[in-house]
């Protein structure tokens, strides 16, 4: 791994030393190191395309950690991995892609993540999506989710992009079983002309299932962000879809929500705030002495953190 | 010490230019409890939105400590010595009281002074540091909170309450005096407290009562209460701790 890689990795797995833990690490375009453990096993496709991730049922406290890395401007890839969650499986999958681009020609990542978590599994997925680099090549991702969670599932989701990536798009699909439960925090910042395009669509099919999904975003400058949530409640379910986001400069944001209940006992809410930070809250950050400016950076530091 | 010298401001309202304060002069000595109070709409919270910073007036001069301030910024002014507790606490998305406290004590403090802070003001701090300062908070709980950033900020010479009263239940008022009190006792800063309430104007070494934004008397309470009761007559101002909402 080199210096930009090795960076690229710290910022989408923090402080996690994935070379001890079950893993596949891509970078540009390849896998560079892979671990299977007793209970993980982490199986490259034979088309080629992904990897299979097959976790046992009962798997408890494991970390699967299958970040992506590009730091060769000009590669353009689409990869499909598959999990599968055992029944009654405890697991945290860590995946996330960093690109980092020098050059003029643009970079871009596709990630297929499908998840079927299986009865009584609970997942905690989180993907931290990060750009950099001094070339005008654009570095984009497009990452997109499908998931089915079986009876008694679990999953969180986590998902965060903090800067420097140019365009995204970002599609979660899900469908869940009785009592399946699905919480989704996405986390977004755009600044200088980039754009982030959300899109969720959930289906709550099994009865006493519920889904709660949560987004913060902050757009600056001339970024563009829209967010769409569809949640469809096809029996007795519970589905909360919440977007929150700051408006700055010349920055535009949509919110989209969209529910739809086929069920006489499907609650379902939406909220949408969009609007700048309040005069009020800097006015309060600047008399304990901050400027305007450092006022406004822990506004948003908080808003994401 | 803070001066302000013929302080004026008016507001454009429908077309026509509303005087709010007309030509006030005062001092606040160093160390000293004021407490400005006055009948609603008299321009008191006006007064202290110019002394911090968020409004200018429209003609006037401010010093701070024998600096002229007119024309600092409200972060200049925070940076001088002034601190300011809202009426309405600010509330925040994502941002934690430790947070808010350590913005407000600077990178000066352990983990055992930023507890303490909130100890002075009646909170456990296990129970509240990591709390976010939103709407889950109740407002007592929020204008202590606001209090305590106040005594964190470790450069605070002037501090400014606007109606610490406003907007809470009785209990909470209780423990509110109780640490204005104390404040008071300690003598570390200046203190100036808009209010309309009995119990504050009665730990006050001093009363401006402002009328129609105008200083109509500066005394003790046994000196400034005839004069309020001329002016709001015997109505809801000046009552017991019964009258807070």
């Amino acid at each position: 791994m080199n210096k930009n890689q090795e960076h690229l990795l710290r910022q989408i797995t923090d402080t996690i030393e994935p070379s001890l833990t079950a893993h596949n690490i891509r970078a540009n375009g390849k896998s560079i190191s892979r671990l299977s453990t007793k209970n993980i096993n982490i199986i490259a496709k034979k088309n080629g395309t992904g990897l299979d991730i097959i976790i046992q049922p009962n798997t408890k406290n494991e970390i699967v950690h299958i970040p992506v890395l590009i730091d060769e401007s000009g590669i353009e890839e689409c990869v499909y991995n598959d999990f599968y969650i055992g029944e009654y499986a405890d697991v945290q999958i860590i995946a996330g892609c960093g690109i980092h681009n020098d050059g003029t020609l643009a970079s871009r990542h596709d990630g297929i993540h499908t998840f079927h978590v299986g009865k009584n599994a609970r997942v905690k997925y989180m993907e931290k999506h990060y750009g950099d680099g001094q070339g005008h090549g654009k570095r984009n991702m497009n990452p997109k989710t499908v998931i089915e969670i079986e009876k008694n599932g679990f999953m969180e989701m986590e998902t965060i992009q903090m800067q420097g990536i140019d365009s995204t798009k970002r599609s979660t699909t899900a469908k869940l079983a009785e009592n399946a439960t699905l919480i989704v925090k996405e986390k977004i910042l755009t600044q200088g002309d980039q754009t982030a395009e959300t899109d969720f669509d959930v289906n709550l099919c099994g009865e006493n299932c519920s889904t709660n999904l949560i987004s913060r975003s902050v757009a600056k400058n001339a970024s563009r962000q829209i967010f769409r949530a569809k949640m469809q409640g096809n029996n007795k379910c519970y589905g909360h879809t919440e977007c929150d986001a700051i408006l700055m400069d010349q920055a535009d944001i949509s919110a989209i929500p969209e529910i739809a209940a086929h069920h006489l006992e499907a609650n379902l809410v939406h909220e949408a705030v969009i609007g700048k930070i309040a005069g009020e809250q800097l006015i309060k950050l600047m008399t304990l002495g901050l400027s305007e400016k450092e006022a406004e950076e822990q506004i948003i530091h908080g808003f994401l953190k | 010490m803070l001066e302000l010298k013929n302080i004026c401001f008016e507001v454009l309202q429908e077309g026509k230019v509303k005087q709010i304060l007309s030509g006030i002069n005062l001092k606040l000595q160093d160390e000293k409890f004021t407490v400005i109070t006055g009948p609603n709409g008299s321009g008191k919270s006006t007064l202290a939105k110019i002394i911090i910073g968020i409004e200018k007036p429209t003609s006037g001069e401010i010093f701070f400590n024998g600096i002229n301030i007119t024309n600092f910024s409200i972060t200049e002014r925070a940076q001088a010595g002034m601190s300011f507790a809202f009426q309405q606490p600010v509330r925040f998305k994502g941002i934690t009281v430790r947070d808010l406290i350590q913005l407000a004590a600077g990178r000066c403090c352990d983990e055992q002074k930023l507890c303490s802070y909130l100890l002075e003001v009646g909170l456990c701090a296990r129970d509240y540091m990591e709390r976010e300062v939103d709407a889950s908070l109740s407002g007592g709980e929020l204008k202590r909170i606001e209090i305590a950033t106040i005594i964190a900020k470790q450069n605070t010479k002037l501090a400014v309450f606007d109606e610490p009263e406003a907007g809470i239940d009785l209990w909470s008022f209780h423990k509110l005096i109780r640490v204005f009190e104390k404040m008071h006792k300690a003598k570390k800063r200046a203190i100036l407290i808009i209010s309309h309430q009995e119990r504050i104007l009665n730990i006050a070494d001093e009363i401006i009562l402002i009328s129609n934004g105008q200083v109509k008397k500066i005394g003790t309470r046994d000196e400034i209460l005839p004069e309020m009761m001329d002016i709001v007559g015997n109505c809801k101002f000046y009552q017991s701790e019964d009258a807070v909402e």
